[in-house]
């Protein structure tokens, strides 16, 4: 096995990283490959808490890096799914004490075991980032319908370009089609156009990810959930089959769509 | 000399072209004005035009030997005589040009035209980039909100401009910013600064000037001379 390294980045802080590499990597290993996610964020470490696997944490990347214990000690096996599996990042640390050459002897180490190893990578542009990109094979850069979101997607964006790890590909986390289709919230194709780079994904607005976050459980388990759907196409994509785009726009249900017929006489729609 | 020749530098080396009369004394002509010129011509490529002069191959073949002793290939030969143009072409001589000759002559008028210094960055510029320069700055590509140009000179982005942009930095108030799609955070010419008014999408593309101390963008007409 040669394994590719799946870097998730942002830029801006809260736009869904974590829990995107959380179900990456459990919608990839119930397609029955074998996963490894690594927490790039040490100091701030949430990706063990998204999978629900923060009771089973004893060693962590740091002591990786310093020696204190063997790769595979570090390794946390998800009973739930067969196949994934979690290095955590230490939480009485910070950022310095890993760096790039680590990241990318840490992830070499890995390739052979593994189908895909995902980093999530911490907000920012510094140290924590340059970790997280230094290792990368592909880059998916998450971004939120926010002006200041899509901003600091285009800054990543620019600094993978930089680093030759590109092309970066893109996926829009909470998008809302009502709000949209108001005129409340940039649209996918103005942030496609922005940023010019290939749409990996574009997952909708779903409180349901928040009670699984906060249980830990993944959404991509959760089949009926639209986000969860969102989740498992991207991971689809990732592995290279072409899968068309969630429909959206009929969210609103069928007293919108009635809505629409009886006001369609003035208003003008698309 | 009773025989006409004229030469004329072309593209492919020297055109020579030789007037009416007995071929043989011209065939001579020839070669004496060659001797005469040697320096002129040697190392010279050249094709000759004997109009309707009919000449054998084993001729054609003499006269190419002839004066290749003098260190001048003879490329090609044309001619208005079916005959002559197959032997040429038997010998492996070209009889016609690669391209038409432009039936021009006197001398050109001198067109080139000295420019300004500029730099051309062939890329978009993404958040966090930013270009400074002394002179003209030209983007094949988007300027993206939060990157930034300083130019000493005027601005031309090909493509749409949402960051921020500065022409005429060190204070020339003539500069001008040009884009298809004009629409900066923020934009500067000399001291003057201006925002972009919210509006809906640009689509034309628009020159940004100093008027009467304002920062003014015209949407740039075809049909309007420019001044």
């Amino acid at each position: 096995m040669a394994g590719k390294v799946l870097t998730i980045t942002s830029g801006k802080g809260g736009v869904g990283k974590t829990t995107i590499t959380a179900n990456l990597g459990v919608a990839l290993a119930s397609h029955n490959q074998k996963v490894v996610c690594i927490d790039g964020d040490i100091g701030l470490r949430n990706l063990d808490v998204v999978l629900g696997l923060e009771n089973r944490i004893v060693y962590d990347i740091v002591d990786v890096v310093e020696g204190r214990c063997k790769l595979r000690q570090a390794m946390i096996r998800d009973k739930r799914i067969e196949g994934l599996f979690l290095i955590p990042a230490a939480q009485t640390r910070d950022k310095t004490a890993v760096s790039p050459s680590d990241m990318i002897r840490v992830c070499d180490e890995l390739r052979p075991d593994f189908d895909w190893i995902i980093v999530d990578s911490p907000a920012g542009i510094e140290r924590g980032f340059r970790n997280a990109i230094a290792p990368a094979d592909h880059v998916l850069v998450v971004t939120n319908p926010e002006v200041s979101a899509v901003r600091d997607a285009d800054r990543i964006i620019g600094i993978v370009e930089a680093e030759e790890k590109g092309p970066a590909r893109l996926i829009i986390n909470r998008i809302d089609p009502v709000m949209v289709e108001r005129g409340d919230m940039i649209s996918t194709e103005d942030i496609v156009e922005l940023l010019a780079i290939e749409l990996i994904g574009i997952i909708p607005e779903d409180s349901e990810v928040i009670i699984s976050t906060n249980r830990g459980m993944p959404i991509a388990l959760n089949g009926k959930s639209k986000a969860g759907q969102a989740l498992q196409n991207i991971a689809r994509r990732v592995t290279g089959e072409t899968v068309p785009f969630l429909e959206l726009s009929h969210q609103g249900g069928f007293i919108r769509q009635l809505g629409k017929i009886f006001s369609s006489g003035g208003s003008k729609n698309e | 000399m009773t025989h006409k020749i004229k030469i004329k530098g072309i593209s492919e080396g020297l055109l020579v072209t030789v007037g009416e009369g007995e071929w043989p004394e011209i065939r001579q002509s020839l070669l004496d004005q060659i001797q005469a010129q040697a320096d002129f011509f040697s190392g010279a490529n050249l094709t000759l035009n004997v109009g309707e002069h009919e000449i054998k191959a084993a001729d054609l073949g003499s006269l190419r030997d002839q004066i290749s002793e003098k260190g001048i290939m003879l490329r090609g030969v044309i001619s208005k005589s079916a005959r002559t143009e197959e032997n040429a072409k038997t010998l492996g001589l070209a009889t016609h040009f690669d391209r038409p000759q432009p039936e021009r002559s006197g001398k050109a008028f001198d067109t080139s035209v000295s420019g300004d210094d500029a730099i051309l960055v062939q890329r978009t510029l993404r958040s966090g980039n930013n270009i400074s320069y002394p002179g003209h700055v030209i983007i094949l590509g988007d300027v993206n909100p939060g990157a930034e140009i300083l130019a000493g000179g005027n601005v031309i982005v090909w493509g749409r401009l949402r960051g921020t942009v500065h022409a005429g930095a060190s204070g020339d108030e003539s500069a001008q910013v040009c884009a298809l799609e004009l629409a900066p955070t923020q934009l500067r010419i000399a001291e003057t600064i201006s925002i972009t008014p919210p509006s809906k999408k640009k689509l034309h593309p628009e020159v940004a000037h100093l008027k009467e101390g304002q920062v003014v963008a015209e949407v740039w007409d075809l049909h309007k001379t420019k001044k």
